[in-house]
């Protein structure tokens, strides 16, 4: 507990508050397990932590440092607000990685600060202390530089395909090797204070690395275990300045982040380890060429008229989402479209795969706020089955996760992986910008199959027309 | 600070583990995203340690690294909680009545 001149019975009231904040974040979390109940959820997490940080303040020496809370605060909160104010829907994912690794940083700084405190140059440091803080400095790093790497990706600063270089496995078991022999030099206290910056150094790399070689297709599931690594920092630094409402919270955040990434892994039918470490490193990454170029089938191209009176004229339509959908913004023009079509008695239905954009119900939150229902999204395995009565499937900007060689062909990197059955409907849109591959760089027979046919263009633009052309039938 | 001392902060962690995941494992496909950015907020709790560290007399990480420390956890707060709300504002009841005739009971939060 930090040292203060308040009393013990200050002390007393302040984990009470602090106890009150972990409830409130446990039951502003049960809050979201329905949509209606969702806001409230996060106006009682809120509230937890204005109180643990009102209690928090209570603790502090305002004297001399205020001014040092006055910026940190007030700059931290004008632009995180600011910037998650003005983002676009689209860029959510990337904001939260941002954030996620603000959090991890802070937590690596704060264990750094807790373990100098302790004078390590000049007396022994405590063995929980030890352990503690070097574990959080380590995964802390992870989260800070991994997350800035998964943001860059995002935000398309960088190539969001897989990068690689020969040897890259061995040299992120050197650096795990480094870290993890600075954590029990520092436990067992021989040349401390080098091995706890080695450990933080080599993490730091670490992060950078083990994001790297990571493709587009898998960010959903990296940016939840970077999540839940946070999560586990700040529950570690509950552990180094003995603060319940850290460990409460951290412990909360690190186990659903978990939680989350296997259910995703388990959508890829895809162990998280091989998401880390198989990768879709080893493959080629040619780029395709324009139109036609992808193999040996031929694609049909087909006209806005002719989808419109195809869309028109069903009894069912499956929309399938992707990220090509997020990218060109096209969520309310879809939703024109459905309601157009079902003002002609057409039934239309949305499939969701798990893994559809780029983080974990990224379609959902697209759709929802361009007010489609949610009774009419379906999730993979309520929806598959229904694809061999539907008349028309149509793919806005989703690749993958459609891509039948998942099915049967075993070279394939993403084989195993559970795929939309579009190809089982009787006939197949496909809205797309080119003919270049998914971000996961794979080829996608669909295009080939004789029931498909393609328009090319922007997903909005394409739509917009394709509702014109649906009105004047 | 002691092994007693730990064994009591390790009781406390395994359990809000096991909250967490009990707790999380309701959560519906729809709401993961804003899920993710909840608890996203949530670990922005790192603010109170941030906090404890860097205002004090004389800070440890000196007044540079101290005031930054704030700032990325504040960050994580503020963004983190904007964040999320700006995503279940999206979910709250709609207005018109849509064409599906089964919305209408979601009119009422």
């Amino acid at each position: 507990m930090p040292e203060t001149a308040t009393g013990s019975s200050t002390q007393l009231w302040i984990d009470v508050a602090y106890l009150v904040t972990g409830v409130c974040f446990i039951m502003g979390l049960r809050y979201m397990s329905s949509p209606k109940t969702a806001r409230l959820g996060n106006t009682i997490s809120i509230g937890g932590m204005a109180i643990a940080l009102l209690a928090t303040a209570i603790l502090l020496d305002w004297s001399r440092a205020f001014w040092i809370a006055l910026v940190g605060v007030g700059a931290g909160a004008a632009l995180g607000i600011y910037a998650a104010r003005s983002v676009k829907m689209t860029a959510m994912p990337q904001m939260v990685a941002i954030y996620n690794g603000c959090g991890g940083g802070a937590a690596a700084m704060v264990a750094t600060a807790e373990f100098l405190k302790s004078n390590p140059q000049t007396s022994p440091v405590p063995f929980d202390l030890a352990i503690t803080s070097v574990l959080t400095a380590i995964i802390g790093s992870i989260s800070f530089t991994g997350s800035i790497i998964a943001f860059l990706k995002l935000q398309e600063v960088m190539s969001g395909r897989p990068i690689v270089y020969p040897g890259q496995q061995v040299v992120n078991g050197l650096l795990a090797l480094v870290a993890v022999a600075s954590v029990v030099l520092v436990t067992i206290g021989i040349d401390t204070v080098p091995a706890f910056f080695a450990a933080l150094a080599s993490a730091l790399v670490l992060g950078v690395l083990f994001v790297l070689p990571i493709g587009g297709a898998d960010m959903p599931v990296i940016i939840s275990l970077l999540n839940s690594f946070t999560g586990l920092a700040a529950a570690l630094t509950g552990f180094a300045l003995g603060n319940n409402v850290l460990i409460i919270s951290g412990a909360l955040v690190g186990a659903s982040g978990t939680l989350l990434t296997l259910m995703m892994g388990k959508a890829m039918n895809r162990s998280v380890a091989n998401v880390l470490f198989g990768a879709f490193g080893t493959l080629q990454t040619t780029e395709a060429g324009p139109a036609g170029s992808t193999g040996s089938g031929t694609v049909r191209e087909s006209s806005v008229d002719d989808v419109a009176t195809m869309l028109a004229y069903a009894r069912q339509v499956i929309i399938v989402p992707g990220y090509g959908m997020a990218v060109a913004q096209a969520q309310h023009s879809v939703r024109e479209l459905a309601d157009q079509l079902e003002k002609k008695g057409v039934v239309v239905k949305y499939a969701i795969h798990p893994v559809a954009g780029r983080m974990p119900g990224h379609m959902n939150v697209l759709l929802a706020e361009a007010n489609v229902p949610y009774e009419a999204l379906f999730d993979m395995d309520d929806i598959n089955p229904e694809f061999p009565n539907t008349d028309v499937a149509l793919v806005i900007g989703a690749n993958d996760v459609t891509n039948p060689d998942a099915r049967t062909v075993k070279s394939s990197p993403i084989y195993g992986m559970p795929i939309l059955d579009v190809d089982k409907a009787k006939q197949v849109v496909v809205l797309k910008r080119s003919m270049k591959p998914g971000f996961a760089g794979i080829d996608n027979p669909l295009y080939e199959l004789p029931n498909t046919s393609m328009l090319f263009g922007d997903a909005k633009a394409s739509i917009d027309k394709l509702v014109g052309a649906v009105k004047a039938l | 600070m002691n092994a007693f001392h730990l064994l009591s902060e390790l009781t406390v962690f395994v359990l809000a583990v096991f909250v967490g995941l009990e707790v999380i494992s309701k959560v519906p496909a729809t709401l993961h995203t804003p899920l993710m950015s909840a608890t996203n907020a949530i670990h922005g709790i790192v603010l109170v340690g941030a906090l404890l560290v860097a205002v004090v007399a004389t800070p440890t990480l000196g007044p540079v690294l101290s005031v930054l420390v704030v700032f990325l956890a504040s960050l994580n707060v503020f963004g983190g909680y904007v964040v999320t709300g700006r995503m279940l504002a999206m979910f709250k009841a709609r207005p018109a009545p849509p064409p599906k005739p089964a919305s209408t009971e979601a009119a009422k939060p």
